[in-house]
């Protein structure tokens, strides 16, 4: 099979306008939205301590420090639930960019070895220059990102007929597979595996307020990329001969989406480890529902990316308490069973 | 085929092939030989021959015997049981990047073996000969899910369906596997790690024999099958023609296959890459005959696995690196460029 299968009959504009649902849009996102801020409460007024969603108000609109309920709200609950928030908006928007610019059905950053990639350059981190501030902990993040995926679209590249799925899901196995070997050599020699395995699959609950003023602006600007580029990555989702063909500089739009790619990717590795499947999965559902005009996949992946992964951290620390079920088994418990579902239809669906 | 009947050019083939398999050999009694040296104590080429031969003080014994020699066996044992099970499942699924560890094979079975360990009992009381057994039913149940979840009515199974499934089905286990290592003591985390990363860490009499009958049984059985493996080259429907009942032959072939990489991972965690690069060498060597490229994948894997194991050992003494990273460092590199070339 060839990438190009994903699009069939979907040749020209006309086409891509009938497929495109902007009413739909416009409502998946409204209701996204609302049932974000309602994971959020929830997320943050559930777990050892219960906490009354109206304390949660309050500890949000006046917070006192005196009492111990808004303590909690602040220093604990809050900054883990919009670290979940930024971490699976982020993974879900480089999914949807990804599976847009190279039409491929099954990019993600799990599968195309950027996460295992960022979570390598870590392991180094933490090995080598152990106590390294987190802020240059996230740049080395993007650098890991960088050159695992350099190295899929290396061999991509260097392919007889280029990327199709299949290759380019095996390319990011064995690429997984490599960086994840020097990884575990690195930790098991330096007898730092149970941390990097508890902060890989720990989720997002060491986050504190001061990752989040370092990663929020990189997300954030990341983002702004991501929708000011998503016109332009529908174009490509159509194909490099039509989006030329429409006067589209298609190598400037590559070489920024990459980029916008391996920050969100990046960023989010180095919160939450290398948690697959977010990005494959959600990019899917809106697509489903929104249609193929990117600005509103985009724009809803961010949302719905968010939800997943706050529902999952909530899902995560209440199931089994007081230990936390890692947020990557629970994402794959329904990551698997849709690639799978993929994998069977033959990737026909982009 | 009688020798009569070979042409002269098939005779030059055969004999170049016997020469190869030969060299193989050679490098293995090499390799091993280099490995019995290997380590924090010294010993001399010369004190491990003339230890081999009884003639070594007690301490040289101890160490030869008690220490190196059942892991170099264990290593060679391995890598012959991996490279077959890998020879095997790319014949039978045609499909040139197929192997154990790839398709989830090797997951599933470190699985069963860690379910156990983190269940039932400590690793040092462990029954060593139920753990191949367990690993064979992990291997056994995954390789029947990827079997059944890639099977499609009136398509069969297709290669590519074949190898996502195994890649989504192995993402499934690694997660169980998570979960699981948080709840492992330090101590045991360290030891499972070390397992899960392909380390020879049986190196004790009694795990070669519990892998021992697996790979006498097993090895000779797909050594005789060899024919078939060649008829199924040729494609399905030629095949057919031929009257080789190709899905009865080819569910013997891989139940062969999965109890190999079963066994293998019991007493070695997940080496892999082995499965992939010993049978693609070996057909570069002796090429695609069935006869010749078996027993040569298994001497090429044998050799491989303890040659990584002898570089683990002493690139960073005295600490070890697992054989199963040293594979990955060379093996993932070759994957890469055997993807690359492959054309689909």
């Amino acid at each position: 099979m060839t990438a190009s299968t994903g699009v069939e009959g979907l040749s020209d504009i006309d086409e891509l306008q009938k497929q495109s649902h902007p009413i739909r849009g416009i409502v998946a996102l409204i209701l996204g939205v609302i049932a974000l801020i309602f994971a959020i409460g929830f997320a943050i007024s559930l777990g050892a301590a219960d906490i009354s969603l109206s304390t949660v108000w309050t500890a949000i609109t006046q917070f006192s420090p005196e009492l111990t309920t808004h303590q909690i709200i602040h220093d604990i609950r809050l900054p883990r639930v919009l670290g979940a928030a930024l971490v699976g908006a982020s993974f879900a928007v480089a999914g949807a960019i990804m599976q847009g610019m190279t039409r491929n059905p099954l990019a993600d950053s799990g599968l195309l070895g950027l996460n295992s990639g960022a979570a390598f350059m870590l392991a180094v981190c933490f090995a080598f220059f152990p106590g390294m501030p987190y802020m240059f902990l996230i740049l080395w993040s993007f650098v890991g990102a960088g050159l695992g995926v350099a190295i899929v679209y290396g061999v991509g590249s260097l392919s007889k007929g280029g990327l199709s799925p299949m290759r380019l899901v095996l390319a990011g196995a064995a690429v997984s597979a490599l960086l994840g070997a020097l990884g575990e050599g690195i930790a098991l020699y330096y007898r730092i595996g149970q941390d990097l395995a508890f902060w890989y699959a720990g989720g997002v609950s060491g986050t504190m307020w001061s990752h989040l003023q370092i990663l929020s602006p990189w997300i954030l600007i990341a983002m702004i990329g991501a929708l000011i580029l998503s016109r332009s990555i529908t174009l490509l989702s159509l194909g490099e001969e039509i989006a030329i063909g429409l006067g589209q500089r298609t190598a400037v739009v590559r070489v920024w989406g990459m980029v916008i790619v391996l920050i969100l990717a990046g960023a989010a590795v180095s919160v939450v480890g290398a948690v697959g499947f977010v990005g494959l999965i959600v990019p899917h559902f809106t697509r489903y529902i929104v249609g193929h005009d990117y600005r509103w996949i985009i724009s809803c992946s961010l949302v719905y990316g968010a939800l997943l992964v706050v529902l999952a951290d909530l899902v995560a620390r209440t199931i089994n308490p007081p230990y936390e079920t890692p947020i990557g088994a629970l994402i794959a418990l329904i990551g698997v069973p849709f690639f799978l579902y993929l994998a069977r239809k033959g990737g026909k669906e982009l | 085929m009688s020798n009569n009947f070979l042409t002269q050019n098939q005779q030059k083939v055969r004999r170049k092939n016997f020469l190869i398999i030969a060299t193989l050999i050679v490098l293995i009694v090499i390799t091993f030989v280099i490995s019995m040296n290997t380590g924090v104590i010294k010993l001399t080429p010369w004190e491990v021959i003339s230890t081999l031969f009884g003639q070594g003080d007690a301490q040289q014994q101890l160490i030869l015997f008690q220490f190196r020699l059942p892991r170099i066996v264990i290593g060679v044992l391995v890598g012959m049981g991996l490279a077959m099970a890998g020879a095997v499942l790319q014949g039978i699924s045609k499909n040139a990047l197929a192997d154990p560890g790839i398709l989830g094979i090797n997951a599933g079975a470190g699985l069963a073996v860690m379910l156990y360990i983190s269940f039932f009992s400590t690793t040092k009381s462990a029954p060593v000969y139920l753990l191949p057994v367990l690993a064979f039913l992990g291997a056994g149940i995954t390789a029947l899910l990827i079997y059944t979840l890639s099977y499609k009515r009136y398509e069969g199974i297709t290669p590519m369906r074949l190898i996502l499934t195994g890649i989504a089905v192995a993402a499934g286990i690694s997660s169980a596997m998570i979960v699981l290592t948080l709840r492992l003591t330090p101590e045991n985390y360290q030891f499972v790690a070390t397992w899960l990363a392909g380390s020879i860490w049986g190196s004790n009499w009694r795990f070669v024999l519990s892998l021992l009958p697996w790979l006498l049984i097993l090895l000779p059985f797909i050594y005789s099958k060899s024919r078939v493996l060649n008829i199924l080259n040729l494609g399905e429907i030629t095949s057919i023609g031929l009257g080789a009942s190709i899905e009865k032959e080819r569910r013997w072939l891989l139940a062969a296959s999965v109890g190999l990489a079963g066994a293998s991972v019991s007493v070695s965690g997940g080496i892999g890459f082995v499965g992939l690069i010993a049978p693609h060498l070996a057909r570069q060597l002796v090429g695609a005959n069935h006869q010749f490229m078996l027993p040569t994948a298994a001497l090429l894997g044998g050799f491989l696995v303890l040659l990584a194991d002898t570089i683990g050992r002493s690139i960073l003494e005295p600490s070890e690196i697992p054989a199963g990273i040293v594979v990955a460092v060379f093996g993932a590199p070759y994957f890469l460029y055997l993807l690359a070339r492959l054309k689909e």
